[in-house]
């Protein structure tokens, strides 16, 4: 762990194949360097600068003096030689122990904050999805999903409030992970944004398929390219619908659902068996064949019809274009 | 029975069915009675699904004691296990059996379910069919009406036919007052705070079909078991709730 053991491995790569640490991404250390991507986390860690030091394994500085002269050299020669010798130097400047535990702490909370906004970058979704492919960040346990992949999640953004979950497209729900190392996993590490960014950004991946087909890679299939609300009609929580819902049977009755213990949550698991059922706004303007032409009649009247129509718009753009992704701004902090 | 204990490999233990249910990976089976075994009409028809069944039925019962080699001892073993998991589908079902199976339940000796919004509650075993050799074991959760895979693979080779596909929603027959209360909590994807387009779109019809289901349920005068479903008022409530926030997040993602 220590970063003066001269092991060749850096902190974060170290940090990363911690046991429980399988879901958490290589940030990449331009990310961390560029101050834009850090803004606002000073206030949210502890002895910031050492932790950020230590993440970038840049030898700890205490006096304001030795600051200035160092800086200049400190870019070219953090893995020259002579840094062994500064090393050497500052060995009593040395932080006592229980410093460097709470360093270590910030560190590593300093460290999931950074990967919280990095897996939403470019480079960082891009790190992802060979973890997806790869199988990393396991299966839902639904039985129905059958062994569909998941992915890690936070309930909020916020460190501190709750563990890793795991987000299954295709039910749309969160699971707690199954190996207990995972419940001490901060879920704000990854955020509430990620899971879902992920199949924005990733429109590609068919969630239809399962095992070997994924680790092939596979895409949504021409014929299936029918879109719907900006997902492929085919992607959208494949795991629910009538057959996928589990129908409780006594000696072969089904359970009805007037009874006490009647299934009251089928609601949950269910989709319409036809999806163009879910695009509200074709919906609407053939409900109201009038309202295209009193566009702005309507739109003075009352909020609903208009935002409707604007949905309708806002797809009619977007649908070609599946991934915000390739959308210039949306990648520009990775790109500083 | 002082030669069979030496012979199986579980010296500290005299019965067998002692042995088997507290043998790794049988977490899930309780302690068949005595009595329930050797009435034979609780046993009937399952002389057939089961090689060397009498053999079989001793050993489970305790007075095996035929002389024989190791692979046919192994054969009458593993007749056993599966004789033993069959008379189980049938004795969960009764009285003495549903108690026995809601005491490991309030353990939560079967585990607890995986979805987050369910707060670890409890699970119970069932089968997807009631064939043996067919489908393995699974895990229900009566609150949120869903099946799930077990965790550990030791669990998930188990037949599920040993559990049957009747027996949970038998005990929250017997037991109504198990049924923990219904939560429309749920899950829902948001990019920066916004709700994305697509699963938004598919929340709002599953709402409609809530709604629609406790309007059933209410002219029907069911309780419904869900938490704070007191009157009509109580849904349009609900639903303006859900309008007000539909207009806060106007700006839907849209891929």
């Amino acid at each position: 762990m220590s970063t003066s053991s001269g092991t060749p491995e850096s902190w974060i790569s170290s940090f990363c194949s911690l046991l429980g640490h399988e879901y958490f991404a290589e940030v990449s250390e331009e990310f961390i360097e560029d101050d834009f991507n850090l803004t606002g986390l000073q206030t949210q860690v502890a002895m910031y600068k050492e932790a950020l030091e230590m993440i970038l394994d840049v030898e700890p500085e205490d006096d304001e003096d030795e600051e200035e002269e160092e800086e200049e050299e400190e870019d070219e020669s953090i893995e020259g030689g002579d840094n062994r010798m500064r090393q050497g130097e500052r060995r009593n400047h040395s932080r006592i122990a229980s410093d460097l535990s709470v360093i270590e702490s910030s560190a590593e909370m300093l460290y999931g904050l950074i990967h919280q906004r990095f897996i939403c970058s470019r480079a960082g979704i891009q790190q992802m999805s060979e973890k997806y492919e790869l199988g990393h960040f396991g299966i839902c346990p639904r039985s129905n999903c059958e062994q569909a992949r998941t992915l890690p999640v936070g309930l909020s953004d916020i460190p501190g409030e709750d563990t890793v979950k795991l987000f299954c497209p295709s039910c749309l729900d969160v699971y707690v992970p199954p190996n207990s190392r995972f419940q001490t996993v901060d879920g704000a590490f990854f955020g509430r944004t990620f899971g879902a960014l992920f199949l924005l950004t990733f429109p590609e991946y068919d969630l239809t398929k399962r095992g070997a087909d994924v680790l092939a890679g596979t895409r949504v299939t021409e014929d299936d390219k029918d879109m719907l609300n900006g997902m492929y009609v085919c992607n959208i929580a494949p795991g629910l619908g009538t057959s996928k819902i589990y129908q409780p049977r006594i000696y072969g009755f089904r359970v009805s659902e007037v009874a006490r213990s009647g299934p009251r949550m089928q609601w949950l698991r269910d989709k319409p068996d036809d999806m163009s059922e879910l695009d509200e706004a074709r919906r609407f303007v053939e409900d109201n064949p009038d309202s295209e032409d009193e566009d702005d009649a309507s739109m003075n009247l009352n909020g609903r019809p208009i935002r409707r129509l604007r949905a309708r718009r806002r797809q009619g753009q977007g649908g070609q274009n599946g991934s915000p992704m390739t959308v210039e701004q949306n990648g520009v902090e990775s790109e500083l | 029975m002082d030669e069979f204990a030496s012979e199986s490999d579980s010296d500290y233990t005299s019965y067998w069915r002692d042995w088997f249910i507290s043998s790794r990976g049988n977490e899930y089976f309780c302690e068949i009675d005595e009595d329930y075994l050797t009435d034979r009409f609780n046993l009937t028809g399952l002389n057939t699904e089961v090689q060397y069944y009498q053999y079989a039925l001793d050993l489970i019962t305790d007075v095996f004691d035929l002389d024989c080699d190791d692979d046919m001892r192994e054969t009458i073993e593993k007749s056993a296990r599966h004789l033993y998991g069959l008379i189980h589908a049938r004795y969960v079902v009764t009285t003495r059996g549903l108690a026995k199976m809601l005491d490991k339940y309030k353990k939560a000796d079967f585990g607890k379910c995986p979805r987050v919004f369910c707060h670890s509650h409890p699970l119970l075993p069932m089968g997807q069919t009631d064939v043996p050799n067919q489908k393995p074991v699974k895990l229900y959760c009566v609150r949120c009406e869903d099946v799930y895979n077990p965790k550990s693979s030791r669990h998930a080779a188990i037949d599920g036919a040993y559990f049957g596909t009747s027996f949970h929603n038998i005990m929250f027959q017997v037991y109504p007052a198990l049924v923990p209360p219904k939560s429309s909590e749920r899950y829902i994807p948001r990019v920066y705070g916004f709700r994305v387009h697509s699963s938004a779109a598919l929340i709002r019809w599953q709402n409609i079909q809530r709604t629609d289901m406790l309007r059933r349920l209410r002219k029907l005068e069911v309780e419904s078991g869900f938490k704070g479903d007191q009157g009509e008022e109580d849904l349009d409530d609900e639903d303006e709730e859900e309008d007000e926030i539909d207009v806060e997040g106007d700006t839907n993602v849209v891929g």
